[in-house]
């Protein structure tokens, strides 16, 4: 039987198959903006501790699937489970009932998101920004928060930049600081928003690596939806291919990279990887 | 109307005033003009001034509350507070000051001038906060959803201070409206300082000295007041 701490050290690929409660479960998950229809019939899980990756065409319904997962858009049809307790709406005689606001924002805190945009709040220095949530929200001591904050700037190598404004600050630092914010609130799933799609190129590779970091020394289950085949290949556990809402094809990295059973997987590589 | 026929016809008494002399007199008159000053200036400081200060306080917090609850409240309440808004700054605020002044006669005519200032101001506020949030971009609400942010200090530390930002000016145009207004507190009988210019001109029929000191007051006022706006907008701007 699986620890949760299995799948942290494992090789990829390791802890897709038999987690016992799935952190993330999306059952015949549906999402329409009006009358198009982004998702349907959408089913997948993500054990505790699995890293997976997102790829497809623009459109797809990728990062619909991470706003999903952080309540920023209404689930229009199917159910989300954060470990096995409904994040939208539960099932009773049949019918979709929403769940309670309270128990929503308690789930929810358990999730952490970095957005492209980076999204600091201009208003507030960097420390501020990190320490917000985890005192008003988690209910932390302001100097444990402080603590931890200092120790986060650390490890994304903003260690001197506590007390400047975002605006001062380059892109890549910024999100450097956005994933500090996120870790801040010590998430069990963290989502990837195509972190670093608004970046420098030259500035791409120190926000990866941070994030490779992140992968190698904690737990946190994350769901990426990432253009950096690279960073996808070395971080994930699994790979799901996406288009028109469907999911094409899914598995271990290496597999998908290198040897993929659908024609719509291999064009979309082809295109993107560039040969 | 027979009030102003016996003021009138005592003005034109010879023995009150002397026609040949205002006719002789200089354009300017210091003594009258140091004279008349004290009186307008003090009604500048407890009326004018007063309702002004107050006015825009209460303007700028009830504003502010209108626009939020137009975006909290649910769709028929909003409708509701936002159509009374509509009327409220689409009908003329003298009409607004005679209506309260009538309806609430037990009150005090200067409570009422206050009241019906911030009140009629802060409908025009309202929307410039409007205007402000809607200008927060998506991005900084979905980042207080995924922090788990609560519903109060998400607009406490996050909407409204970004908000500001840009409304601060608007704001301040509008309380140096609001202040050029106060004359229409004349409709009501409260002394303020354009009323008084008035009162202490028409008897001697000196009008240029009180009205130009009645200028100069609001000038007075309103410049260091627009100087002060500048600079509390480039505070709240952004360190770069």
């Amino acid at each position: 039987m699986p620890t949760p701490t299995d799948a942290a050290g494992s090789e990829p690929g390791a802890a897709a198959s038999s987690a016992p409660t799935p952190v993330i479960e999306f059952v015949d998950v549906e999402k329409s903006f009006g009358n198009n229809v982004v998702l349907k019939d959408l089913n997948f899980q993500v054990a505790r501790g699995e890293r997976v990756t997102l790829i497809g065409p623009s459109g797809s319904g990728k990062t619909t699937i991470l706003r999903l997962v952080m309540t920023l858009e209404e689930l229009t049809g199917g159910y989300i489970y954060i470990d096995g307790q409904p994040l939208t709406h539960h099932k009773r005689d049949g019918k979709r009932v929403p769940v309670s606001k309270k128990e929503q924002k308690r789930l929810r805190t358990r999730i952490g998101m970095v957005f492209q945009q980076f999204n600091l709040f201009p208003n507030m220095t960097v420390l501020e920004n990190i320490i917000e949530a985890p005192i008003h929200v988690l209910g932390r001591s302001k100097k444990d928060a402080i603590a931890k904050a200092h120790s986060l700037l650390e490890q994304v190598g903003l260690p001197e930049k506590a007390d400047s404004h975002p605006s001062s600050l380059s892109g890549g630092q910024q999100q450097r600081v956005a994933i500090a914010r996120a870790l801040a609130m010590d998430p069990e799933i963290l989502l990837l928003d195509e972190v670093t799609s608004a970046l420098d190129p030259e500035v791409v590779d120190d926000v990866l690596n941070i994030l490779r970091e992140v992968a190698d020394t904690t737990n946190v289950t994350m769901l990426i939806v990432t253009h950096e085949m690279g960073f996808a290949r070395d971080v994930s556990h699994k790979v799901m291919m996406f288009d028109g809402g469907h999911v094409v094809e899914e598995g271990p990295p290496d597999k998908i990279f290198t040897n993929p059973e659908q024609e719509r997987t291999r064009k979309f590589l082809s295109a993107v990887l560039g040969h | 109307m027979i009030l102003n026929l016996t003021q009138a016809a005592e003005i034109d008494d010879p023995s009150m005033v002397d026609e040949e002399e205002v006719r002789r007199s200089p354009f300017w008159d210091w003594d009258f003009a140091f004279d008349a000053f004290p009186d307008i200036f003090m009604a500048f400081l407890e009326v004018t001034l007063l309702v002004t200060v107050i006015g825009s306080l209460l303007a700028a917090v009830l504003g502010l509350v209108i626009a939020i609850l137009i975006m909290v409240l649910p769709k028929p309440l909003a409708w509701l507070v936002r159509w009374v808004a509509n009327f409220i700054r689409m009908t003329p605020i003298v009409v607004q000051l005679i209506f309260v002044f009538w309806a609430f006669v037990w009150m005090d005519a200067l409570t009422i001038g206050i009241i019906v200032f911030g009140v009629h101001y802060a409908t025009y506020m309202s929307e410039v906060y409007r205007a402000g949030i809607e200008s927060v971009p998506r991005g900084q609400w979905e980042a207080t959803t995924a922090l788990s942010m609560s519903a109060g200090r998400t607009w406490r530390k996050v909407v409204i201070p970004q908000a500001l930002r840009s409304t601060v000016p608007s704001l301040g145009n509008y309380a140096i409206s609001m202040f050029k207004d106060t004359p229409f507190l004349l409709v009501i009988g409260v002394a303020e300082m354009v009323t008084v210019a008035g009162e202490r001109g028409a008897p001697v029929f000196r009008t240029t000295e009180v009205y130009t000191i009645a200028g100069l007051l609001f000038l007075a006022a309103s410049y260091p007041t627009a100087v002060l706006i500048n600079r509390l907008e480039k505070r709240l701007a952004y360190a770069h």
